[in-house]
């Protein structure tokens, strides 16, 4: 570790957090209806599509209109891509002539796409057509952190409210995060990305001669508008198979500065936002808190192990100052590699500029463990929000049990259908990744994906599973996932880890929203000093530790151990 | 149906606006006021000729040419569609290595690569980029330790002095941007092209 990589580092992070705090102040009004910035230009806009669509934005909807709405559409988002890809060869803008898409990789990438994980189990610039990837994938990208951003608002005015019987209107809340959101911060920054480097372009590849007379053929396409709402969105799916790795998505430090800015200021932003609108600002700067000491604490374990090295590097005799750099690029080094690789996983975006599955075991750790957590710190744009939430939750619940007297959160009794529902919400992840693991790892179909053996082939399948439950979508890719077993399952994952999470969670909304907003007393616990950030931290890694310990333990973490010993597998 | 119409409506409008409009704006944009990017940071020869892309590593097997990275790329085996074989640099199908830290292959291909090394007497210790695969497979830079190395090699297949050689590699050495982000970098295919303009 280096003093200019933290320094880095630090400059980074203080960026993200300087520029999302009037980020968040903005949402707070575009959530809100009042007149904002962009109101002259977007209002009208905004107004004719709810005309169009039918939608009357004054009428508002309870918890399970929301939640149907928003299954709904979804479903419609899912059922439109499927066809496009299944369809792709009779589809215009295709000049590399792909054929249309096998239907377990179809449904994969449908469902992965909508429910904002992204996962890719093909490689982008050998088998998405521009059409595809534009009028198909990136749509979905818009769609679905649009989606994750309503359903973080409706669970803020759970809390905000006092006996209401809504939570606000799904159609409302979603078309607000395209148009005054997504859609300007995609815009600007993907042009931004355009000038410093990304191509964009309708062309499909460009052939080149190298100075040896060699023929090198560049994939080319629509990228820098792709990587712009995949940054932003937290959705993460390339346009290209190794993703911000590559020179075209990710060419200078400055577009990783960007990219990585990109990331992270949604998800910081709406918990500003969110701060706002409950009226307490103290409580966002203490949510803040936990996500930014456990997001460090990745940072920097990541950036050491990967500093350290591993004796398969030392007994080549390279450079030990180097560190690992297998699956790492040369503008990048270390520091950035290794931030990228906690942000991406803190949050649900799974873009890479690094390969994780040649990081250090304790390296890769991180990562999946991060997504194990719930992807929390700050977490996938909306769903950060409403993650950290269900933490906090059961964080108060936890307080309540050790002075035995009812939680309250921000003025709401905490009572037993809440922390019945958070704990149905949390359950989710464990069992569709412990569960689908253990079946990978013990039948033929399973392991016949594996590319490396020993613990690191457990680990291959672990973190597939981690980010398909925790809607993340980054790999270690060395896994070969498409085959009919991992596309089916990996579906299904991504299934269970998005919407069997968001229906409980809109349930705990709308049963706050009944309640009576309480006044704080002396005996309210309160919520936003370091004896709460200190209980929420800790409730979050024994939450996460008890879960998947023994998991990590078989994986990464024996990993760690024979390697040590000198074992190679 | 109060769903249904807003569901199937919404889903039309925003795939015309993000899917349609929004990448066909920026597609625009770019071609009109930056084309130099949005095609690719291409590299026009004298000859009218693409050498490549700037941005893009490229394979140099020449001694008199610096060498890049070494490469995971792959591509379709022309003799059987269904195999693939080693191409390094394959700028149609980026991919890494994927091979964990305790990967057999990986520990024999290291080795390999560090025997080879020795044996050509370019210094030790061995930087860190020089033996190991990218993440993408088409890293363009290598580090200016690992470009130095090789000054001695070029020089004497070029007949040119070493320090000649060093100066074009220093010449073709980025810094970090604004002294702090990233790393110190060179870029292959620049110093070969400068390398080329030079003559021999």
């Amino acid at each position: 570790m280096t003093l200019n990589g933290w320094l880095q580092i630090a400059i980074i992070l203080a960026t993200v957090l300087l520029t999302a705090f009037p980020l968040g102040a903005f949402m707070a009004r575009v959530y809100g209806g009042k007149h904002n910035l962009l109101s002259p230009v977007l209002g009208p806009v905004e107004r004719g599509f709810y005309t169009v669509a039918g939608v009357d934005p004054t009428r508002e909807q309870g918890w399970r209109s929301y939640a149907l709405a928003m299954l709904l559409f979804n479903a419609a988002g899912f059922f439109l891509l499927y066809a496009i890809l299944r369809l792709q060869g009779f589809l215009p803008l295709n000049p590399q002539g792909f054929a249309g898409i096998a239907p377990d990789l179809a449904f994969n990438t449908a469902v992965s796409f909508v429910t904002n994980t992204n996962w890719q189990s093909y490689g982008g610039e050998t088998t998405m057509s521009h059409f595809s990837q534009m009028a198909g994938l990136t749509v979905q990208n818009f769609l679905s952190a649009a989606t994750g951003l309503a359903l973080a608002m409706a669970l803020v005015r759970g809390f905000a409210r006092s006996k209401a019987a809504t939570v606000g209107n799904f159609w409302v809340d979603m078309t607000r995060s395209v148009l005054y959101v997504l859609l300007p911060l995609s815009l600007v920054t993907a042009v931004l990305l355009v000038a410093l480097g990304l191509p964009q372009t309708l062309l499909s590849s460009v052939d080149a001669t190298t100075l040896e007379g060699a023929k090198q053929t560049l994939a080319l396409g629509p990228v820098a508008s792709q990587v712009a709402i995949k940054q932003l969105g937290t959705n993460g799916g390339g346009f290209f198979n190794v993703n911000a790795a590559h020179p075209f998505e990710n060419p200078t430090a400055l577009t990783n500065f960007l990219e990585i800015w990109q990331m992270l200021v949604i998800s910081v932003a709406v918990v500003f936002a969110f701060g706002r609108m409950v009226g307490d600002r103290r409580q966002a700067r203490a949510l803040l808190s936990v996500m930014g000491i456990l997001l460090l604490a990745g940072i920097a374990i990541t950036y050491a192990a990967e500093a350290a090295g591993t004796p398969t590097l030392q007994a080549a005799s390279i450079n030990a100052d180097d560190g690992n750099m297998e699956g790492k690029e040369v503008r990048f080094g270390l520091a950035l590699s290794a931030l990228w690789a906690a942000v991406t996983t803190g949050l649900s975006t799974g873009a890479v500029n690094a390969m994780h599955a040649s990081f250090t075991p304790i390296g890769g750790l991180i990562p999946m463990f991060l997504m194990q957590l719930g992807e929390i710190l700050p977490g996938g744009v909306g769903s950060g929000l409403y993650g950290i939430l269900v933490m906090a939750i059961i964080a108060v619940f936890v307080a309540g049990l050790m002075v035995g007297r009812t939680p309250e959160y921000l003025g709401k009794k905490i009572e037993a259908r809440e922390v019945k529902m958070a704990m149905l919400a949390v359950l989710i992840l464990p069992t569709a990744i412990l569960g689908f693991s253990a079946v990978a790892a013990v039948i033929p179909q399973g392991l016949a994906g594996l590319l490396n053996a020993g613990p690191h082939g457990l680990s291959e399948i672990l973190y597939a599973y981690s980010s398909a439950a925790g809607n993340n979508g980054s790999a270690f890719a060395g896994l070969s996932a498409n085959s009919p077993w991992y596309n089916t399952t990996l579906g299904l994952a991504m299934l269970l880890g998005r919407f069997a999470y968001i229906v409980p969670m809109l349930a705990i909304a709308g049963s706050l929203a009944a309640k009576t907003k309480l006044e704080n007393s002396t005996g309210t616990f309160p919520t936003h000093g370091p004896l709460f950030i200190g209980l929420m931290v800790g409730v979050i890694l024994i939450l996460g530790g008890l879960q998947f310990f023994p998991a990590l333990a078989l994986g990464p973490i024996a990993e760690q151990v024979l390697m040590l010993a000198g074992k190679t597998f | 149906m109060s769903y249904l119409r807003p569901a199937f409506v919404l889903l039309l409008l925003f795939t015309v606006l993000t899917g349609l409009a929004y990448p066909l704006a920026v597609t625009g944009l770019g071609q009109a006021f930056l084309s130099a990017q949005a095609n690719g940071s291409l590299i026009t020869q004298q000859d009218g000729l693409i050498a490549g892309s700037d941005l893009i590593g490229q394979r140099f097997t020449s001694g008199r040419y610096l060498w890049a990275r070494p490469s995971a790329t792959s591509a379709a085996d022309p003799a059987d569609q269904s195999r693939s074989v080693d191409a390094p640099y394959n700028a149609a199908a980026s991919s890494g290595s994927n091979l964990g830290p305790t990967s057999r292959k990986l520990a024999d291909r290291l080795t390999a690569s560090a025997q080879a090394w020795n044996s050509s007497a370019m210094g030790a210790p061995i930087p860190g980029d020089a033996l190991t695969t990218s993440g993408s497979g088409l890293d363009p830079h290598i580090s200016p330790a690992f470009a130095m190395a090789q000054a001695g090699r070029i020089a004497a297949a070029r007949g040119l002095a070493e320090p000649r050689v060093r100066q074009l590699i220093d010449a073709s050495t980025e810094e970090r941007t604004f002294g702090v982000f990233g790393q110190p970098r060179v870029n292959v295919l620049r110093v070969n092209r400068a390398l080329d303009a030079t003559g021999p």
